[in-house]
């Protein structure tokens, strides 16, 4: 058997499954997730109102999941289609933080920068940015950063609305900042210090 | 009331004289579980040379002390070395003190002069460390010991078995259950609750999987029990009170006053016809259809008297109508009946008590209770039978529709953490059940939304294969909603079944015209109340508790108390009807033995110490304590006491003492664990 | 005088002006007082939790940890151990932040340690976190908001929209149910309002997907508004500021994507709850909705005739009964 180097050609000969992606996921979710315990009735899929236009329902993104599809599970466009109605929280059988798993499945995403459509992971950084300048939201800038970006066909028609809510005194064109953003600062730093070590 | 039949014979000396007593140790292998971690040749030797000063004259180690070689070696020893009592260092006591007990007395020793050291639960299956697991090993041999000279010699005590039996609940399992002891020539006490025996069975259409008619194959049961001459029947009762023990049990049974004199009743059923009340009957037509203020529950009901149901009968509200009593022909209408309470002795009790329905209002995104078209399965069964509200025809809430499409969701309320964990074991037959009948009688489209095809038993999966065969439409997937908010044109004026077909990967909105929910079964609402009136313990779920899972379903664990059919989990008919008649037989093997033997490890009561303080009434989970007033001292009964030990434990006195498990014999085991027993070097 | 610690929420004084305009007006004929957290930041709504767990908690539990500062138990009212958050997803995160540290204690020490940077702390448990419609229908009672109407909303349907983030995941188990409460119901007819059977009722709004995955939104937005329209409610009443703003401000760009013609006003329920106090619109902040709410509002005290069919002769209902409705207290009795 001549040497494979390739690393593609190799993987095909292994077919190796990330198993370890199961718990991975249950350690970075946000009290206990309880995936382990889905028995894949669909529940979440069928309460989903966005399921439509998901790649994957939720529970066959799970079955993904535990089959250890690493690379299907973080480019899948499903997570960050999920509304975080928490439908498929309360009706969920097993009692699977199905919500905060999509949560650390967009992170894992963003981490992994394995995102299909960069829009998602933009605007919540973008958002991000805000909260990390200011403190507090800032629509204006968030929205015209965001579109400018992304959506700039859709600025025309979206003018009435901007002006409307201008006038009505419902968008602020300057920013508010809280009176102690080094305090904050500080805090998030050492949050993500930790977050890189845990 | 003196305790001359039950004490057992206390020959214990003062412990103050050390007996000179001849004691064999047998260490077990028990294969590789314990010798694989315990060095038990090591631990035999070992107690040959430290505890011979307690009496230890021979100790042996073996392979498989519970083999009939191993045995054989326990009784040739006593013979031969005239051996006094016997350490034997195996597995629990649960699973092998009887054994060696046996062997014990086979040889002509005591069996109560026999003890067990858990050197394999206690030690080997706990430890891993081999030098400390011997180590305790010893100090657990030694402890065994050192009790084991404090043993006196017991007798089992016998007491006489009641012949008649009382069987609460006249559901299938029940009727059964006193139909096998009455056949065998012996009394029966059959109490049910409701006007009628029959059970839930009764209000069933077809039963799965061979579609016979329900009632066409209770009835003749239910004709049989009622007219037994062994039987003596007794519905509209409850029970109320029980005292005593196995083969002695004291019953209380309240007869609810029917406003009928069953001497005269004929069950004519001219006073239901000319009732003016009309109520709905939440009970057995499950809320779909009505009965009078005076009924019975069903045509075929036995007995046939009718009841009056005071809360609604205008007499009792307004003290007008009286129209039952002007056209009752035998004037068997007596306004003025009271509650009876009868005694009865009997010597076993059978519960089966049955099950309660899941509530599906439960479930607020089915939309039962909410959407008019959204049925249980017990409300279909009563819209499906013949003798129901719609005389049999398939029809939606407005009582004249027949739908054109239906959808059966499975796992209502079963196999949910949100409400019960367990699976109910026959939705989904019941639910194939649904579909065949729907198919039958109205041709509709229909869906089955499952999670599992739960088809186990003797020609179930082949029901599966003829419902398929039919034309059903399966879905696997939980239902996530059943909705009346139509998205589209198709769903308008329909209920919108939203749930994700698991295997075809999609999120799938069906629309139907009637949704059949194969809701859960779940234990009585009042079981554990139930329980505690005869002393028996229910499950986390509310089922009642068996004595084993898996060898013996139909005990429990109170003495002469047994369950049988869905009051001891969720289980189909040809089940309830096997157990009910396990348990039948297991009352029939006790009452033709005349008598019981029970375990003389028992706590006594040392009446002259007993202040009367009444500290230990409270505490005995068998209600075996009684207190007499007059004389203000406790009797413990030694037929209900299972010596468990909590009153000797309490009593500030100390008056109360545990024969098997009396102060010298702890005491000693304790300085035996220690090591404070043994001979000084 | 019933007391709380107020969290206010970005939104408060941006796209929810009307919210926090009409939330004040509301304060007195209640007897209530509200102490706004000093300082606080921006809880980070769906956003933060996307990127990084602790990072994110620790965003919000700096508001935790301010509020506990302000906290005065032996006050005697014990409402100030209670933080309000007016907003559905900033309630959210402040109720899930503090149920997840004591779910799953080393987050809870992770983010206590990023707390420390910034010389806070915080122990999960503290406070109890609630949203303003919960503070006002459980504690204030319905019956005191009914006392307090001077102007009934006779005449006005209205649908009541619950929104998905507040009767669920409910840890806390304080609403009747996760799909169909009734509590905003029973506030909205306390008002005198005509409230319609809105089974859509806690039906998400698409939240950020506006922004995200338009087309998604728009399908969730038209969902919600055709059904409101097609019982014939006159106006939306909702809780939370997103809801509004997706509902009110997408609604013109949602119409052109579908070629619909709606116009379904959707206003805070605060701001009815202005008005049948006796408020001005102007006080409680109508008029800074896009889609106007000025002909829905003109339907209040308004007699509109019924049109219903004759009064059939009382007939015996034909059909099979119902069975009965599940009541609350039954409901609590199940969950033990």
């Amino acid at each position: 058997m001549p040497q494979m180097t390739d690393e593609r050609v190799r993987a095909r000969l292994t077919r190796e499954e990330d198993l370890s992606l199961l718990h991975e996921v249950s350690m970075k979710t946000a009290g206990v997730s309880h995936l382990e315990m889905c028995i894949q009735c669909g529940t979440c899929g069928g309460s989903c109102p966005s399921a439509m236009d998901m790649e994957h329902t939720p529970r066959m993104l799970f079955a993904m999941l535990r089959a250890g599809m690493r690379d299907e599970v973080l480019r899948s466009n499903t997570p960050w289609l999920c509304v975080s109605c928490y439908h498929c929280v309360v009706r969920c059988p097993q009692e699977v933080h199905i919500a905060d798993v999509m949560y650390t499945l967009k992170s894992m995403a963003i981490h992994a920068k394995l995102y299909s459509d960069s829009t998602a992971p933009h605007f919540s950084q973008t958002f991000v940015d805000m909260i990390e300048t200011f403190g507090r939201s800032f629509e204006f800038g968030l929205a015209s950063r965001h579109y400018l970006r992304h959506f700039p066909l859709r600025l025309p028609g979206m003018l009435p609305m901007g002006f409307g809510m201008i006038t009505k005194g419902r968008m602020a064109i300057i920013p508010k900042k809280i009176k102690h953003m080094d305090q904050l600062t500080a805090i998030l730093e050492r949050a993500n210090q930790l977050e890189l070590t845990s | 009331m003196s305790d001359t039949r039950s004490n057992p014979v206390d020959k214990r000396s003062s412990s103050v004289e050390k007996k000179n007593e001849r004691v064999g140790v047998y260490v077990c292998h028990c294969g590789s579980n314990i010798a694989g971690v315990v060095d038990v040749v090591d631990v035999a030797k070992w107690a040959q040379e430290k505890l011979g000063h307690l009496g230890v004259v021979i100790t042996r180690e073996y392979k498989f002390m519970c083999s009939s070689l191993g045995q054989e070696l326990i009784e040739k020893d006593i013979k031969e070395l005239g051996l006094t009592r016997v350490v034997v260092a195996a597995c629990s006591p649960h699973l092998h003190e009887k054994t060696f007990r046996t062997a014990a007395k086979n040889a002509g020793l005591n069996p109560y002069l026999v003890e067990l050291a858990s050197i394999r639960e206690q030690v080997s299956w706990v430890h891993t460390d081999k030098a400390v697991a011997t180590a305790k090993a010893k100090a657990v041999v030694a402890g065994a010991v050192s009790r084991v000279i404090e043993n006196v010699a017991l007798e089992e005590i016998k007491v006489p078995i009641n012949p008649n039996t009382l069987v609460v609940g006249g559901g299938i399992a029940g009727i059964q259950s006193a139909l096998e002891i009455a056949n065998a020539g012996f009394h029966v006490y059959l109490v049910e609750r409701e006007p009628s025996i029959g059970g839930h069975m009764a209000q069933f259409d077809k039963t799965f999987p061979t579609l016979d008619c329900s009632a066409c194959i209770l009835t003749p049961r239910m004709v049989e029990a009622g007219t037994h001459p062994n039987i003596t029947l007794l519905t509209w009762s409850e029970v109320e009170k029980v005292t005593g023990y196995v083969g002695n049990f004291n019953v209380t049974i309240k007869k609810k006053a029917r406003f009928i004199n069953e001497e005269l009743c004929t069950g004519c059923g001219i006073c239901q016809e000319k009732c003016p009340k009309k109520v709905i009957d939440e009970v057995y037509e499950a809320g779909l259809g009505y009965r009078k203020a005076v009924y019975t529950p069903f045509a075929q009901a036995v007995p046939n008297f009718p009841v009056m149901d005071k809360e609604n009968c205008t007499y009792f509200i307004k003290g007008t109508c009286k129209a039952c009593e002007k056209f009752c022909p035998t004037g068997a209408i007596d306004f003025k009946q009271e509650d009876e309470f009868i005694n009865v002795d009997v010597g076993n009790i059978i519960l089966a008590t049955g099950y309660d329905l899941f509530d599906a209002r439960r479930v607020s995104n089915y939309g039962y209770g909410r959407l008019p078209n959204v049925f249980t399965s017990l409300e279909f069964e009563r819209l499906s039978n013949a003798a129901g509200p719609t005389t049999g025809n398939i029809v939606l809430r407005d009582g004249k529709t027949t739908p054109k499409s239906v959808g059966i969701i499975h796992c209502v309320g079963s196999r949910d953490k949100n409400f019960n964990n367990y699976c109910s074991v026959i939705c989904c037959m019941q639910g194939l059940k649904f579909a065949h009948l729907v198919h039958e009688r109205t041709g509709a489209t229909v869906y089955n939304f499952y999670i599992d095809m739960r088809t186990a038993y003797k020609a179930y999966d082949e029901f599966y294969q003829r419902v398929l065969e039919e034309g059903t439409l399966f879905v696997r997937g939980k239902v996530a909603e059943v909705t009346n908010a139509a998205r589209y044109d198709r769903e308008k004026g329909k209920l919108i079944i939203q749930v994700e077909d698991t295997l075809a990967g999609k999120q799938r909105r069906i629309p139907v015209d009637m949704v059949i929910l194969s809701s859960g079964l779940q234990p009585r609402h009042d079981a554990k109340a139930v329980g505690k009136l005869f002393g028996i313990s229910c499950s986390m779920d509310g089922w009642f508790t068996e004595k084993h899972p898996k060898l013996d379903p139909m005990a429990t664990m109170t003495e002469g108390i047994f369950i049988a059919g869905c009051a001891q989990g969720p289980k189909d008919i040809p089940s309830s009807v096997a157990q009910g008649a396990a348990a039948s037989a297991r009352v029939l093997a006790k009452i033709l033995q005349k008598e019981v033997a029970l375990e003389p490890v028992r706590a006594t009561v040392n009446q002259e110490m007993c202040s009367g303080c009444r500290i230990c009434n409270g505490l005995c989970p068998f209600n075996a304590i009684t207190f007499y007033e007059d004389r203000m001292v406790t009797e413990v009964n030694p037929a209900l006491c299972q010596g468990c030990g909590t009153c000797v434990a309490a009593c500030p006195a100390g008056a109360i003492s545990g024969t098997g498990f009396s102060n010298e014999q702890i005491m000693a085991q304790i300085d035996g664990l220690l090591l404070r027993t043994l001979e000084p070097v | 005088m019933n007391k709380y610690i107020l969290y206010p929420g970005c939104s408060m004084e941006s796209s929810g002006k009307a919210y926090g305009e009409s939330i004040n007006m509301i304060l007195e004929p209640l007897d209530i007082q509200f102490d706004e957290i000093d300082d606080w930041n921006c809880c980070g709504a769906t956003e933060y939790l996307g990127i990084n767990l602790i990072p994110a908690y620790s965003l919000i539990a700096r508001n935790l940890a301010l509020a506990s500062k302000q906290m005065n138990p032996d006050d005697g009212t014990g409402g100030t151990r209670t933080v309000v958050a007016p907003c559905s997803a900033c309630y959210l995160n402040l109720a899930k932040a503090d149920y997840y540290m004591q779910e799953r204690p080393s987050l809870g020490v992770k983010v206590n340690e990023a707390l420390e940077a910034g010389g806070l702390s915080y122990i999960p448990g503290t406070l109890d976190v609630r949203h303003l419609i919960d503070v006002l229908v459980h504690d204030v009672g319905v019956d005191a908001i009914r006392n307090a109407v001077v102007r009934p909303l006779t005449g006005l349907r209205v649908a009541p929209y619950m929104g998905c983030m507040l009767p669920r995941p409910d840890y806390q188990h304080r609403w009747t149910d996760h799909e169909h409460p009734t509590e905003l119901d029973d506030l909205l007819r306390a008002l005198g309002a005509d409230v319609i059977d809105y089974p859509l009722t806690t039906e998400c709004c698409g939240g950020h997907m506006t922004q995200i995955g338009p087309e998604t939104a728009f399908e969730l937005i038209m969902r919600l508004v055709e059904d409101a329209d097609e019982r014939g409610a006159h106006l939306m009443a909702t809780v939370c500021p997103m809801c509004q703003m997706n509902i009110d401000a997408y609604q013109n760009e949602m119409n052109h994507f579908f070629g619909t013609h709606y116009h379904m006003p959707i206003l805070f329920f605060t701001q009815l709850m202005g008005l049948a106090f006796g408020k001005k619109p102007g006080e409680v902040g109508i008029g800074t909705e896009l889609v106007s709410a000025r002909n829905a509002l003109a339907h209040i005290g308004v007699e509109v005739p019924v049109t219903q069919e004759p009064a059939a002769p009382k007939k015996k209902n034909e059909g099979l009964p119902m069975p009965r409705r599940w009541t609350k207290q039954e409901g609590k009795e199940a969950v033990k």
